[in-house]
């Protein structure tokens, strides 16, 4: 689809928009069977924004289903694959290939940031509340976050200063009206923590990445803090937990798919969500109603909510020492569908390395295949130093 | 009898909890909604502020503490009346908690909790299909939980007719039970008299009348009386109130679903209320039934039964109010609102809305015509039912003879007239039955259609008889 504009500055300009994310009239499936007819009435807030900027929608990029995978390997229309076999999530693939100048993907547990770094291009989810979700399709409503994949930092700056800012629609959006991120803040001297509890458990490759990018940026030390084990776990917790409940409004009588052949109510919800939903997302589902159960919600649930609030902590006594924190944002760079299959074992797997900016809303980039975390707000200073290792 | 009540009052916002679609009942099915309130994908819920203020001005109202920082939680249950599958509502920060209401023996019964959530859509069944009209959905409610201090079916009523007063006045709510902005669910369980172990308690959903609380409550006590008499025990369960047969029976579906996995609404921040809009809200508070009756009684005189009724009613206290600042007895006009008004403006949605022929102020000018002896209370009373009945000022009713009185000669002309006319009387009162002077004075009324003064026809009467 085209949308005639006449502002100069982003004419001709694209952006491809995940398929997590509405496009009024265009539809929006998440990957899955259960939206594949879902035809949205209204634009996400942020595409409202980028086309009334002069920007064009190109098109919607396939996801994983409801964007709870790793690399769009449990997307109902098939995962993209590169000419070796690895897997490419689109939006990366699209912008990688220039067949958009940008990408705007949902991040629920880093699934574009990996694909960023797969692709060798820049990723910013940016600090939680500054782009509005309304319009995004929600799974874990507490942590996703709509961001911006482009080729490089100064790209991603330019569109997130576009759709950045506070809507009234969404009632988690924070106050700011506007961002411009585009102004580069001063990075000399960058204090940059390397989190070496994670880099221990991706590839070697990716940790002498990680540590040679964080030695560039200024003056680097290897951080061990043994609360940053805990962002998986509680965010595991707290995604399913949220993703069960969102996902429940899908039951074959409203929207989507429904079943053909039940008796009853009770087999139209059944036969309709067996057969439209993967087994990552059912297994995903599954676990989030345990969680929540009445046995389980305190020792489960409510800990994850405390654990947030501990690594709320450890966030403010690390970026007290530290401007950055450089980690990697994925174990490795290549992933076949047939290793990760549909288990949510390789999802846990990789959460390991997204969790920590996921649970707690904080600026996260892709950029030369590892993953700089800010603390809050400082999403321009992130970008900027993003910038400055592409400049290395 | 142990009973508690938790009651459901629709809020008279103008807009829905998390959307600015109308509130208004009725309307075409399925035309008051929108992607947040049919809890489409991509839709998020805005908290109406207006919402929060009149939860915490039920609160006031009520005598509860209102907590300054509150959270909305997601209640989880699958049923095809709740769009989004799960509920908006208050899980463990309710935004009111620990008041009272005071029932007119003293007695008072405590309020729990308050706590603010989003109304489900209506169910429509047609035969075999099902129909969903989601006009309702996202309407603001309040829940109201008090402890289980009722102790009867007509207590039950009394703090609901209490309750439904008290949010009238505050301006929380219509309380229409007819229309479903006051619904009522029942908690009863018995035990024996002098001890304090409490029973198994049943509960009876979604009562809306009064006389559905009062029936569902003497027939599901006389039920659990049944089974324990018989040495048998009370199974707890929900149940559905059959107003045709005034039976109760178990429900199935939704409502027997016992974990909801309640988890805070990441969607909503947390409600803080600061200080200066809480004690604007105070400030703004009306004065409730109530206080309100207490003063009519104390202060303006009024006889109690008509306080309370005069109370009641937002609209009809206002107006009382209006009529009794222009006399010097607001006991009387309390007495000829209550006495004329009253028995023709019957229905609770009448008297409610308040809307009769006479204003306040015609009925002002004609208490002060009585205040200043320019009429008699008769006359007045007579009048008065005639400006009901037309809608016209007192004036329109009163001769000149009305209003100036029966002068001396008048009015003895008028007594010969009369001793003329009772012979039997006045030769009864001559053989000294005293009494029989009182027919005389009757036939005196009667010719003077109330205008002349009893106590001075008396005194002519004697003059003429014994002279």
């Amino acid at each position: 689809m085209k949308y005639v504009t006449d502002m100069k500055a982003a004419a001709g300009k694209t952006v491809a928009v995940d398929d997590t994310i509405l496009v009024k009239g265009v539809p929006a499936t998440a990957g899955s069977k259960m939206l594949e007819s879902f035809v949205p009435l209204f634009d996400a807030e942020a595409v409202t924004r980028l086309q009334s900027a002069g920007y064009t929608v190109s098109g919607k990029s396939n996801v994983g289903e409801f964007g709870l995978d790793v690399m769009g390997e449990t997307s109902y229309f098939g995962p993209v694959t590169g000419e070796n076999g690895s897997l490419r999530g689109a939006a990366a693939a699209l912008v990688a290939d220039g067949d958009a100048d940008f990408a705007l993907c949902t991040d629920l547990d880093g699934a574009p940031r990996r694909a960023a770094a797969a692709e060798n291009i820049v990723f910013i989810k940016p600090t939680y509340g500054t782009v509005s979700r309304y319009g995004v399709i929600p799974c874990a409503c507490s942590g996703e976050q709509i961001g911006v994949m482009a080729k490089t930092a100064a790209g991603a700056a330019e569109l997130l200063s576009v759709i950045a800012g506070h809507d009234d629609k969404d009632g988690t959006s924070l106050p700011e009206k506007h961002y411009d991120y585009t102004a580069s803040a001063d990075v000399s001297g960058l204090r940059v923590g390397v989190c070496a509890d994670y880099c221990g458990r991706a590839s070697q490759e990716t940790a002498e990445k990680v540590r040679a990018a964080a030695a560039s940026l200024g003056v680097c030390e290897d951080v061990s803090d043994g609360r940053l084990m805990l962002a998986r776990p509680a965010w595991r917790i707290l995604l399913a937990g949220e993703t069960c409940n969102n996902l429940s409004r899908y039951d074959g009588v409203k929207f989507g798919f429904r079943a053909e052949g039940y008796k009853n109510i009770d087999e139209l919800y059944t036969m309709s969500r067996t057969q439209a939903f993967t087994l990552l997302t059912k297994m995903t589902i599954l676990y989030g109603s345990d969680v929540l159960s009445k046995g389980r919600y305190d020792t489960c649930y409510d800990r994850s909510l405390r654990v947030r609030r501990v690594l709320r902590n450890a966030a403010d006594e690390l970026f007290g020492k530290y401007d950055v924190l450089a980690m990697p944002g994925c174990s490795k760079t290549a992933y076949t569908a047939e290793e990760l299959g549909d288990s949510i074992d390789a999802v846990y797997a990789e959460s390991l390395f997204t969790a920590f900016a996921s649970i707690l809303g904080l600026p996260a980039v892709t950029v030369g295949g590892i993953q700089l975390v800010a603390d809050s707000m400082n999403d321009e200073l992130l970008l900027s130093a993003a910038a400055a290792l592409e400049r290395r | 009898m142990v009973i508690g009540l938790e009651t459901h009052v629709e809020l008279a916002t103008k807009t829905k909890i998390f959307c600015s679609c109308s509130t208004e009942f009725g309307g075409e099915p399925n035309t008051h909604c929108c992607p947040v309130c049919t809890g489409q994908p991509g839709s998020l819920p805005v908290m109406n502020e207006r919402v929060v203020e009149y939860a915490v001005t039920a609160g006031l109202a009520t005598n509860c503490q209102v907590n300054r920082v509150s959270k909305m939680d997601r209640k989880h249950y699958v049923y095809p009346d709740l769009p989004k599958a799960y509920q908006i509502s208050q899980y463990d920060v309710p935004i009111c908690e620990h008041g009272y209401i005071e029932l007119d023996s003293g007695k008072k019964v405590r309020i729990t909790r308050i706590h603010m959530e989003e109304d489900a859509g209506k169910l429509v069944h047609l035969g075999e299909e099902i129909l969903i009209d989601y006009n309702r959905g996202g309407v603001p409610l309040i829940e109201i939980v008090t402890e289980p201090d009722i102790r009867s079916g007509e207590e039950a009523v009394e703090y609901l007719e209490k309750l439904q007063g008290i949010m009238r006045t505050a301006g929380v709510s219509d309380c229409r039970m007819q229309e479903g902005s006051l619904r009522c669910d029942v908690n009863l369980s018995l035990r024996r008299a002098g001890t304090e172990e409490l029973g198994t308690r049943t509960e009876v959903k979604n009562l809306n009348s009064f006389t559905a609380v009062l029936t569902a409550i003497n027939y599901e006590a006389q039920r659990q009386r049944d089974i324990l008499e018989k040495g048998g025990h009370v199974v707890q369960e929900t149940l559905h109130f059959d107003s045709d047969t005034g039976t109760t029976v178990n429900m199935r579906g939704k409502e027997n679903a016992d974990d909801y996995r309640y988890f805070p609404e990441p969607d909503i921040i947390n409600i803080v209320l600061r200080q200066d809009a809480l004690e604007r809200l105070k400030a703004r508070l009306p004065e409730m039934p109530a206080q309100k009756c207490r003063r009519y009684v104390g202060e303006l005189g009024v006889a109690e039964a008509d306080a309370k009724l005069l109370s009641k009613y937002k609209a009809v206290s206002d107006y009382f109010e209006r009529a009794a600042a222009m006399t010097e007895s607001p006991r009387t006009a309390a007495a000829f609102m209550v006495t004329q008004m009253f028995s023709r403006i019957t229905t609770e949605a009448e008297r409610e809305s308040w809307d009769p022929p006479v204003t306040s102020e015609m009925l002002g000018e004609l208490l002060k015509l009585l205040d200043g002896g320019k009429v008699s209370r008769n006359v007045a009373k007579r009048v008065f039912d005639e400006m009901l009945d037309t809608g016209k000022p007192c004036t329109a009713f009163l001769s000149k003879e009305d209003l100036e009185g029966l002068d001396e000669a008048a009015l003895t002309s008028m007594c010969r007239d009369a001793i003329a006319q009772n012979e039997k009387s006045v030769s009864d009162y001559k053989a000294g039955k005293e009494k029989a002077i009182k027919a005389i004075l009757g036939s005196v009324m009667r010719a003077s259609r109330g205008r002349a003064n009893a106590i001075e026809a008396e005194r002519i009467l004697k003059e003429l008889l014994n002279g």
